[in-house]
């Protein structure tokens, strides 16, 4: 509005602006779809870069070469098999990462012996990448199943462990009071206070530990696998075939957004009483 | 309806002394309270109110000190934030730590003015509101001793009017002793059986409130309470 504007046109145009009304402060409404539109748009400039043969098919295949491979792989059930093999070898080593993490946090969260014995080794390993491990665990394991499922559970029990037992230490004091004064009992405590208030640190560190879970997977899967989606894709580079290779991405990607997404909802869930920036 | 001095206080503490750092914030204070009786305590900022709450409420652990100390087995503590857990619904805030107590907690709720609400997260509620939820909180454990520091301290004026309507009716249907902690000279005089000053870690004043209910600024027996407790707290009108 500028300075010269008339005062009573001015008066006018403010009459007719609905009163009260202002922006509100935050993020503003949630778009419908919004996490699509990323995705979608890449697709479109693949999609183009491969019609106009801008994009070379022996470096990157087209969206529907991979739609058709897509479909010969699912027809002859090697996509299925592949997925079923990383997908159960994922989420076994999800759940027992989990598992080790929250023990680990709970014994060490709420004993100060238990903090003294175990956060020291923890956070040494913390300062060594779980892929690092490898070589060792190979000569250990073999290159079987179980030596993958350990791979990822030490990619996953760390973040898990960390935001646990930081949600558990950082309880507010002001509710150690509370608990106090109304008498709980160190159960009580436990179960009313600090497992509720750890809870938000808990979820936090299950979204880095399944992104986790899915890194240390990719990487386990390209070493002297003869079964799941990186094998697939392995085998698939030796012959130069990028469309399979781009399947098995996708499905990698797909994996990750999926799990990603049940995390999040997780969180609303359990985390309903929380009114922050992004509701 | 202030209690004749009855035999037996609720409360009674003898040379009671509380130091920081060498610093005594409490340095031999006494004080009675009879059962059923509404003490306020009033002193300025840094003179030790919340530390005399705190030793009351057995909430000073690390604090050096000394002295007699005689309150009874159930104390209620109501914080000046309303200190409700905020993943908790309400019912459940009120009735934390007791088992079986669902029905007294709707009751507690009801008592407060918020029926229907006892499923609502805290983080739904107005201050007001979640104040009355920590008195619930409080009330449905029947206590003998209600310690309450600064309750009302963060309320807007015509909120906290509200709340000291409310706090005197749960107090008459309930009757425990209470000491409440303010930094408002006529919160104190309207709500109160008697008015006590804390200075220099010990009992400075104490004024017995015998105005008639409803106690108004404007009666001047309240006009002349109100400019000696302002005396004892050293500020001048
Ligand atoms: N935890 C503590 N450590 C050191 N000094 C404290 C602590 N708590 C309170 N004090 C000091 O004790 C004095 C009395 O505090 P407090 O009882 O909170 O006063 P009030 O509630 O009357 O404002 C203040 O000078 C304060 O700085
Ligand atoms: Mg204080």
């Amino acid at each position: 509005m500028s300075a010269t504007t008339l005062p009573g046109l001015r008066s006018r145009e403010a009459a007719a602006r609905p009163v009260g009304r202002r922006r509100r402060l935050g993020l503003g409404k949630p778009i419908r779809f919004g996490s699509a539109i990323g995705p979608v748009l890449l697709l479109a400039i693949w999609s183009i870069g491969s019609a106009t043969g801008w994009i070379d098919q022996r470096v990157l295949s087209a969206p529907w070469t991979v739609v058709t491979t897509a479909g010969e792989l699912i027809a002859d059930g090697r996509l299925q098999s592949n997925l079923w093999t990383s997908a159960q070898r994922a989420l076994i080593g999800l759940a027992l990462g989990i598992v080790l993490g929250v023990v680990l946090a709970l014994i060490s969260g709420l004993s100060r012996l238990g903090e003294a014995v175990l956060d020291g080794p923890i956070q040494i390993k913390r300062a060594i990448p779980s892929l690092a491990l490898l070589p060792l665990l190979i000569l250990w394991l073999g290159i079987g199943e179980s030596m993958k499922i350990v791979t990822i559970l030490l990619g996953v029990f760390i973040p898990i462990y960390i935001h646990t037992h930081n949600g558990l230490r950082t309880i507010d004091s002001r509710y150690v009071e509370l608990a106090q004064t109304v008498g709980l009992s160190q159960w009580e405590f436990i179960r009313r206070v600090v497992l509720p208030g750890a809870l938000p640190g808990f979820l936090l560190g299950l979204r880095f530990a399944v992104t986790g879970a899915w890194l240390s997977l990719v990487v386990v899967e390209q070493i002297n696998s003869t079964s799941g989606i990186g094998y697939m894709m392995e085998l698939a580079r030796t012959y130069g075939q990028t469309d399979i290779i781009i399947v098995g991405l996708v499905v990698y990607g797909a994996l990750g957004l999926i799990s990603d997404a049940v995390v999040r909802l997780i969180q609303r869930r359990a985390l309903s009483w929380r009114r922050t920036l992004a509701s | 309806m202030a209690p004749n001095a009855s035999l037996v206080s609720t409360v009674q503490v003898r040379e009671l002394v509380r130091r920081y750092d060498d610093r005594a914030v409490l340095d031999g204070l006494d004080l009675d309270i009879a059962p059923g009786e509404f003490v306020a305590l009033l002193g300025k900022s840094g003179s030790g109110k919340s530390t005399l709450l705190r030793a009351l409420a057995g909430l000073d652990y690390d604090v050096e000190g000394s002295g007699e100390l005689a309150v009874p087995e159930n104390v209620s503590v109501v914080f000046q934030d309303s200190r409700l857990l905020p993943w908790a619904r309400v019912l459940d805030n009120v009735v934390l730590g007791l088992s079986g107590a669902d029905d007294r907690g709707l009751r507690s709720l009801d008592e407060v003015g918020l029926a229907g609400r006892e499923q609502a997260w805290p983080n739904e509620l107005s201050g007001g509101e979640q104040q009355r939820v920590a008195l619930a909180r409080s009330l449905v454990r029947e206590p003998e001793l209600l310690l309450a520091d600064e309750p009302f301290g963060a309320l807007d004026a015509l909120t906290r009017l509200k709340m000291h309507v409310l706090l005197r009716k749960l107090c008459a249907a309930h009757q425990p002793a209470v000491l409440l902690v303010t930094h408002d000279v006529d919160e104190a005089i309207v709500l109160a059986d008697r008015v006590i000053v804390l200075d220099t870690g010990r009992i400075v004043a104490e004024e017995t409130i015998s105005l008639p209910a409803p106690r108004s600024a404007a009666d001047p027996g309240f006009a002349a309470v109100r400019s000696r407790l302002l005396d004892a707290l050293g500020v001048s009108v």
